[in-house]
């Protein structure tokens, strides 16, 4: 069996995440998105590339699709996908997800439409598509079909952003979609739990930039912003309804009330007033410093926070601004910066990383002193501009230490630069010795999966083990942001049982301890026993001490009564242990090993050349079982070679 | 797999509590206390400041000393939790399980016990609103506690003593002893607030449907139960076998998740234990009659197997219970619209969240059209934040609620009434705001429901003469003993009962959907509920062990294929079979085995073990491919054959039969290679 993974979106580039895997005929798709930077239909995966969805029958060839975060390079297809492409099965996202998906995708469905761009799914697209989702919880554990079973871990990130565990049969994958290793104003850390993966697929946006302390970057951006706001500058923030504008208001918010200022900081129209009471009754998905204080106050609800009027652009004094759309791609933001970007006492603080083609990204390519808005409109640009360096992603250490701490069998990276995919790829080989790869758009990979045969096991069976502190794996959730810190052991020692398994037509095969085994095939054993009458030449006198020749008593309280089988046991114990041995009045045991006196002349355990007449023999005879084998041809090698016997002794017990 | 039930409960308040042995595992569900039995102390005394709310003093002085405690124990109350839990060694619990806020009340008072090192699982906003329901009882009870004096409570009580108990009414002695003086041995004094955070710093909070793998052998899983939000009913995994535990739940909820029955099918038990149909007083007589029939076919269909069509949901959200219970609502909404009207104030202590969120949506939008100016208070050291936790967690709430935050508006209404200054927030009864903003009448929302503790004893001592006033009265204690001390009462009562649990004609068509095959079901119930066929039900009752039959006597393991490649399986003589040696390293993760390849493979061992008849033929075969030859049998008259063999001059003897195979040679090799033909010629291993 293998994983068939089919990369339709993010492959080697950021944008229309979409991940397509197979197992057994059993196809989930991750992530649903859409390219920014296009507007053609290279801005939707290829979603004709899915193996047996010709002529759009996708709800046959597609089990389920897994929505990760809201952000549109990972949903902004998906109303396309339902609406127009027809696909009817099961969605599934967190319930934040759920929620603030609409507003993102209506907020850009709108920009299209003030742009006149082309549209590819309507309002009532939106409304329908959502209508179709299956929430989930964190950690809940979903059965999606018989042999299904998904399930989604924090993945910091935005706002309900997950990873998805999926179980198709025995194969397990997690699909990462965005995600951040350290925890933010207002979100924790991915967390996850130790599971067994043959395949992880994850982003690696920053597969190279290692980045330093968060806190030494807020302090930054406080500082300027106090700055500007002190020299009586606006400062404007442009930003996306959802995400970078909660976290930076948090900041905002907070440093306001701990500094005493008053300087008012806005909002700019109802989108992202509405996105803080999504917030606000999501607390439980925020940070847990967030979490822990909304008992008293929700953070959510911003003290300095109140709307932004259009009519208020041109009032005097400073101000913080909020408004949508992020990175300056039209709309209110770029009408405010028109206004204020002449003005070198102002501030504009961009995003990470902005689209090329946008203004953001003018604004950040160089020392603009104009930028050429449209044809007819060119702006001066006096203000300061800011970059934020703070992203919501992982950087490469934190990909290192997820990849690191779940060990799959293999790794595919999507969503990056190939580039710096190859230079991760190398790493993750090298220091991890994982396989990896990282997929172009439209190539599948076959991965391999660790199979698993299902058997019963008896209890006996089970409890064959011999190791007292029967390990087990910890299964409990570990902060990731701390695994750098806490390397997770390999189980130490091994549990070893022992038994043996029954394998039958058309039955689950069953492991059986030894000792069941004749009684769970309701047969009896057949005891192999080996047999010798051997004869003892006796040749030689010897003086033996009378007192040895006395009866033989054993620790075990058995007497010997027989005088050869006496000296026989004088013999033996010279040469090997007998402290086990057992005593009776005609035999002597060694294990399974038993020896007897023998005076039947037509013993049928007498092998061999009949003894010479001449000679005076005496015979014994031996029986033992498998196991003693060795016992048993080492005493009678004894016994043939060395034993000699006094005959001339009176022999008196 | 083993039971006993420590207790049946006393209803809503008072979930059952049992102890179950799985898998060697000792696993405790719920803890609970009975807070009904606060009846039998006397209510708290009035304190001074109380006079300030507006009334002549004097004359609220002297209802106050007209209060009649006779008969009630006049002492710091002490608390009654589950008895027979007092007969368990703490040490030895494993597991402690908590399906609803009322089953962790008496979790305290086992934590404390330096011996408890159980794992507690609850669902997160059980164990929220747990802990602000055991804060909010400890608040109430330090005002008893001022009064009696600190110290007084851990002094073992004087009412306790035989003498003492002798002057009570009948109706009080038994709250406190139980029918035999069992449950004596019940009570203790009240947890602190430091007792409450070590009870919840040790809760392991479970998501919706997580899987919580303890030990890595047993695996809990919550699914809502509909009964509250964050109610739920727990599925528990160990290795070979499986149990639902079927808490009180209610199909259809107007505030909570609903009763999520399908993931609970299929397991090998299921610990039937909603009592809720025996414990509840409204019950009609008609329906505490057995049903002899199987339910009738019109229940059938409300529960059906194919759960991805939301139709057949929606099924449930016409369900008769829900219909009523939201008639219910609306009919104390319309009593207390009706009493403010008169100019009556009310009072409501209920104490279950869910109908407390209900009537304060209803009764607003009741005041709102009738645009009446009534205030709402609720006074509660816990209630803001309760309510306020309600509104955080979307995930265990109605699929309707959920609606709402779709379409951008909060769960509750109770948000927007605050904003509104229609229902004001007062921690404490005695505080100068809550004076200043007092205004009659109005509609108070206030604990304690068993009227002995809590802002609502002052209140009640303030209206129970006034006939224009109202006391919501939930059943739940017996309401003679509980309004005793505050007899005459004018005010009127409305008593309510709320749908608490299952109701019992759709218990049978539910255990059929279940599918298990066995089911614990409670003994008291048992004329109700009809025999289902194909499965077994076994009938427990109140401190009887019981022990269930185990399902089978192995578990479902996996296999590596690494280590199944190592096998070298032999094909038995009939042909069907095939047996292998197998050694492996074992491992437990999440309540499943799985057979590893050992770090260092040994060699298997050559076949040992036969059993079954010697093939001759083959044995011969055998022996000519080692160039030894049968030089004659002799066959004797006990079945026995002797096979007489050469290999070259050296000779040795086989003998088959009856009894054990027997391999004569007086040569080391030679005995090796019969022996080796001998296995060949056998079944074995
Ligand atoms: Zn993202
Ligand atoms: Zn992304
Ligand atoms: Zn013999």
């Amino acid at each position: 069996m293998a994983i068939e993974c089919l990369v339709l979106g993010a492959g080697q580039t950021v944008g229309k995440s979409c991940v397509v895997a197979t197992v057994a005929g059993k196809r989930i798709m991750f992530d649903c998105g859409m390219h920014m930077g296009y507007s053609d239909a290279r801005s939707f995966p290829d979603f004709s590339l899915i193996p047996h969805a010709g002529e759009g029958r996708f709800d046959s060839a597609i089990s389920c699709v897994i929505i990760t975060h809201f952000h549109l390079d990972h949903i902004g297809a998906l109303p396309y996908f339902t609406e127009v492409c027809g696909y009817n099965g099961p969605i599934y996202m967190t319930y934040p997800t759920k929620a603030l998906a609409p507003l993102m995708l209506e907020d850009y469905r709108k920009v299209k439409e003030q742009r006149g761009d082309e549209e590819k799914f309507s309002g009532d697209h939106i409304m329908n598509c959502l209508k179709k989702v299956i929430t989930v919880d964190i950690k809940q554990t979903v059965q999606v079909a018989k042999d299904i079973q998904i399930r989604a871990y924090y993945a910091g990130h935005v706002l309900g952003a997950a990873m998805f565990y999926v179980k198709v049969g025995d194969a397990t994958m997690v699909y990462t979609g965005d995600y951040n290793m350290t925890p933010d104003r207002h979100l924790g850390a991915a967390q996850i739990c130790h599971l067994p993966l043959d395949l992880l697929i994850t982003e690696s946006t920053y597969a190279t930039t290692i980045r330093d302390s968060k806190y030494a970057r807020e302090r930054e951006f406080l500082k300027v912003v106090h700055k500007c706001v002190s020299g009586g500058g606006k400062v404007l923030i442009p930003a996306f309804a959802l995400g970078r504008a909660q976290e930076l208001c948090i900041l905002l918010d907070d440093y306001w009330e701990r500094m005493n200022l008053n300087i008012p900081i806005y909002f700019s129209a109802g989108l992202t007033i509405q996105a803080n009471m999504y917030y606000k009754t999501f607390i439980g998905w925020t940070s847990r410093r967030i979490k822990d204080t909304s008992a008293i106050k929700n953070a959510f609800d911003f003290k300095h926070v109140c709307p932004f009027k259009p009519s208020m652009i041109n009032d005097p004094g400073p101000c913080v601004l909020f408004a949508t759309p992020g990175m300056l791609t039209g709309g209110f933001s770029v009408e405010v910066f028109k206004q204020w970007a002449p003005s070198e006492k102002n501030l504009v603080t961009l995003p990470g990383y902005c689209l090329a083609g946008t203004l953001g990204h003018k604004l950040m390519s160089g020392k603009a002193t104009t930028v050429d808005l449209d044809k007819d409109t060119r702006i001066e640009v006096r203000c300061q501009i800011h970059q934020l360096s703070f992203s919501p992603h992982t950087d490469a250490k934190g990909i290192m230490d997820l990849v690191g701490f779940l060990s799959p069998k293999h790794v595919i990276l999507v969503h990056g630069e190939k580039p710096k995919m190859a230079s991760l790829k190398g790493r993750i080989e090298s220091e991890l010795g994982i396989q990896c790869c990282y997929p172009a758009n439209g190539e599948t990979v076959l991965i391999p999966t660790a199979q698993l045969v299902k058997i019963h096991a008896s209890k006996a069976f089970i409890r064959s083990h011999t190791n007292s502190n029967f390990h087990s794996l910890t299964a409990d959730g570990v902060d990731l942001s701390h695994s750098g810190s806490t390397p997770i052991s390999p189980t130490e020692g091994e549990t070893v049982v022992e038994g043996i398994l029954i394998m039958e037509k058309t039955k689950r095969a069953k492991a059986v301890h030894n000792n069941e085994l004749l009684e769970s095939l309701s047969v009896l054993e057949n005891k192999v026993q080996f047999a010798y009458c051997c004869p003892v030449y006796i040749c030689s006198l010897e003086q033996m001490p009378s007192n040895q020749l006395t009866c033989s008593t054993s620790s075990a309280g058995g007497k010997i009564e027989d005088p050869w089988l006496s000296l026989l046991f004088l013999k033996l114990k010279e040469k090997i242990d007998c402290t086990s041995a057992g005593l009776g009045s005609d035999h002597l045991t060694l294990g399974s090993f038993r020896v007897q006196p023998c005076l039947k002349e037509s013993c049928c355990h007498r092998i061999g050349e009949p003894a010479d007449p001449k000679e005076p023999t005496v015979y014994f005879c031996c029986s033992w079982s498998l196991e003693d084998e060795k016992l048993a041809w080492r005493v009678l090698s004894i016994m043939r070679d060395s034993l000699t016997i006094s005959s001339g002794i009176e022999l008196t017990c | 797999m083993k039971l006993t039930c420590l207790s049946r409960g006393q209803g809503f308040h008072c979930p059952p509590c049992h102890m179950i042995d799985l898998g060697g595992f000792c696993i405790l569900l719920e803890c609970p206390i009975d807070l009904s039995a606060l009846t039998a102390f006397a209510p708290i005394m009035a304190t001074t400041s109380e006079v300030g709310m507006g009334s002549d003093e004097e004359e609220e002085e002297g209802k106050e000393a007209s209060l009649s405690v006779d008969g009630l124990i006049n002492s710091v109350p002490w608390y009654k939790t589950v008895g027979s839990l007092g007969l368990w060694d703490v040490s030895l619990i494993d597991v402690v399980v908590i399906s609803s806020p009322m089953g962790i009340l008496g979790l305290p008072i086992l934590t404390r016990n330096s011996n408890f090192s159980a794992k507690i699982y609850a669902t997160e906003v059980t164990t929220k609103i747990g802990q602000l329901m055991m804060e909010d009882l400890v608040t109430m009870h330090e005002e008893a506690l001022q009064f009696f004096g600190p110290g007084e409570e851990f002094k073992y009580p004087e009412w306790m003593t035989w003498n003492e108990l002798e002057k009570y009414p009948q109706v009080i002695r038994t709250i406190v002893m139980g029918n035999v003086a069992e449950e004596l041995g019940s009570w203790f004094p009240l947890y602190s607030k430091a007792e409450i955070d070590e009870c919840i710093k040790k809760v392991q909070t479970a998501k919706y449907a997580e899987e919580c793998c303890y030990n890595s052998s047993l695996i809990f899983k919550a699914f809502s139960s509909g009964l509250e939000i964050g109610g739920a009913n727990w599925t528990i995994h160990c290795p070979g076998s499986s149990v639902t535990y079927l808490t009180s739940s209610i199909f259809k909820s107007a505030t909570a998740m609903e009763f999520n029955y399908h993931d609970l099918q299929g397991n090998d038990f299921i610990l039937f234990s909603d009592f809720s149909s025996f414990n509840d007083a409204g019950m009609s007589n008609s329906e505490k009659e057995p049903l002899d029939e199987p339910s009738s076919i019109a229940d059938v269909p409300l529960i059906r197997e194919d759960n991805n069509n939301d139709e057949d949901r929606e099924g449930f959200a016409a369900s008769v219970e829900m219909l009523e219970e939201l008639e219910k609502i609306n009919f104390i909404s319309s009593c207390v619209v009706e009493t403010a009207k008169g100019g009556g104030s009310v009072l409501i202590p209920i104490g279950r969240l869910g109908i407390i969120l209900q009537l304060l949506e209803v009764i607003s939008q009741a005041l709102e059209a009738l645009e009446l100016k009534v205030p709402m208070y609720i006074i509660s050291s816990a209630a803001e934040e309760m309510l306020a936790l309600a509104n955080v967690f979307p995930e265990w709430v109605s699929s309707e609620r959920q609606q709402k935050l779709y379409s951008g508006t909060s769960l509750f209404g109770h948000a927007e009434l605050t904003k509104e200054s229609k229902l004001q927030f007062f921690p404490v009864i005695h505080s100068p705001d809550f004076m200043q903003a007092w205004q009659e009448p109005c509609i108070v929302f206030s604990p304690h429901w068993s009227l002995r503790l809590g802002p609502a004893v002052h209140l009640l001592r303030r209206w129970h003469a006034d006939e224009n006033c109202l006391l919501i009265l939930e059943s739940g204690v017996d309401a003679d003993v509980a309004l005793s001390p505050f007899m005459p009462i004018a005010m009127k009562v409305l008593r309510c009962s709320f749908l608490s649990g299952l109701p019992i004609r759709k218990v049978h068509p539910l255990l059929e959907f279940l599918k298990s095959k066995h089911i614990l079901f409670p003994e008291d119930l048992r004329p109700h509920v009809p025999l289902r066929e194909g499965a077994s039900f076994l009938y427990y009752s109140e401190n009887r062990t019981m022990a269930a039959p185990n399902p089978s006597d192995g578990v479902e393991a996996d296999l590596s294929i690494d280590l199944a490649r190592q096998l070298r399986p032999r094909r038995m003589l009939q042909e069907t079979m095939a047996i292998s040696r197998l050694k492996g390293k074992l491992q437990l993760s999440y309540g499943r085995h799985l057979l590893a390849p050992t770090k260092a493979p040994s060699d298997l061992p050559a076949k040992r073990l036969l059993w079954g008849p010697v093939d001759r033929s083959l044995l011969l075969h055998s022996l000519a491919e080692k160039g030894i030859i049968e030089s004659s049998v002799e066959q004797d008259d006990g079945g026995r054959c002797r096979i007489f063999v050469q290999d070259g001059d050296r000779r040795a003897v086989v003998e088959l039969g009856a009894a054990p195979a027997v391999i004569a040679a007086a040569d080391e090799r030679l005995a090796a290679l019969l022996h080796e033909a001998l296995c060949s010629a056998s079944d074995g291993i």
